[in-house]
């Protein structure tokens, strides 16, 4: 008897859907997509080129539902490893509120409308930009290089790298040394990042079967790497001010907080065990979030709000 | 004697209802919304609509 109450009651949840709004937009990955929205502001502000402030922020809608769309690809996927982690079983899809096939259906039609309308709004360089980006995240990242390589988060990084150049591809119509450098900042800052937060979280991942760095090679290899990428982001995150621009008050902020990082990712390197270990890496983690947002904000505000009212 | 249900497939409980109406309503506002995005950039772009630089 209840084995076909069991059976039923799946049968209803599989025909009726549970989800609420809300669900979707978690699918979208809120979080994530503030920081996409920040940098693809940034890339889309200074630019030299000036363009409608309405399309202007329909373009930025655009690279932020598609960066959303990518988000709910992702979730569909691992939904499976999403289950046996602390930090995503209460997601959407392992949670039951959402359907796999549901959220594999809002993102595509997410994925499809959002280039389909930058394409019309701003350029097809543009739209081909943030297509590549869905599929470089869904498809490259999630599928192919999560589960295989402990070099995951190193590659699939470019994909939260490329908003500030679709914003400026946006605007301009083109790739410039500009965008790259954009692009260069946020591709070496993620693996610190996140490898920072894989050392806190490493059981999850094992228990996972998830192959991040400090699985796959161990927590001293970890804390190497994250060193060497801090020791190479500290200047790239200056070559804005090399390159000439970005003014006197980003050099001095980007030379500070790499100064920051490199302290951060020293601590880490030198505390290894207990508690004092696992504090190093929750403060490089909160403070690379704090120390990108500054260096985009800086850039944001000089070249951006001041250039175009001085 | 088997007692048959007098209303054929799922019947929805109160919850799943207003659930359903949520989600309705969430995709006839995202509808809307598209609907003023594409008013919205045929005004501003005008007759430059039609040119497609890539």
């Amino acid at each position: 008897m209840s084995l076909v109450d069991d059976t039923a009651s799946m049968n209803r949840s599989a025909l009726v859907s549970q989800a609420e709004p809300r669900d979707f937009i978690a699918l979208l990955k809120p979080r994530v997509m503030s920081l996409v929205v920040f940098t693809a502001l940034t890339g889309i502000v200074i630019a030299p080129v000036g363009v409608h402030p309405v399309l202007a922020a329909i373009s930025l809608l655009c690279i932020a539902v598609g960066a959303g769309a990518s988000g709910a690809l992702n979730m569909w996927y691992d939904a499976d490893i999403d289950a046996l982690m602390g930090r995503t079983a209460t997601r959407p899809i392992p949670s039951g509120r959402v359907t796999p096939g549901e959220a594999l259906a809002f993102g595509l039609v997410l994925s499809v409308l959002s280039v389909l309308v930058l394409g019309l709004v701003a350029n097809w360089l543009a739209a081909g930009l943030l297509a590549f980006t869905i599929f470089f995240y869904a498809v490259v990242y999630t599928m192919w290089l999560k589960r295989w390589t402990p070099q995951n988060i190193v590659i699939g990084g470019a994909a939260g790298a490329f908003p500030p150049m679709i914003g400026w591809a946006a605007v301009t119509g083109s790739i410039s040394l500009e965008s790259f450098v954009l692009f260069l900042i946020i591709f070496i800052w993620t693996p610190p990042h996140f490898w920072a937060l894989a050392l806190i979280k490493s059981e999850d991942y094992a228990r996972a079967g998830v192959p991040m760095l400090p699985v796959a090679c161990g927590e001293a290899e970890t804390r190497r790497q994250i060193l060497l990428y801090t020791l190479v982001l500290a200047p790239v995150g200056m070559a804005p001010w090399f390159l000439g621009f970005a003014g006197l008050t980003y050099g001095l902020v980007a030379a500070a907080g790499g100064l920051g990082m490199i302290w951060l990712a020293i601590e880490i390197y030198r505390r290894r065990e207990g508690a004092p270990a696992r504090k190093a890496s929750g403060r490089m983690f909160a403070f690379s979030i704090l120390y990108l947002f500054a260096l985009f904000a800086v850039l944001l505000v000089e070249q951006g709000v001041l250039a175009r009212i001085l | 004697m088997v007692d048959h249900p007098t209303e054929a497939g799922i019947v929805l409980t109160p919850e799943e209802k207003r659930r359903q109406r949520q989600r309705n309503l969430a995709i006839a506002f995202a509808l809307a919304g598209l609907c003023v995005i594409f008013w919205v950039v045929t005004i501003v772009k005008g007759a430059a609509i039609l040119q497609r630089p890539m």
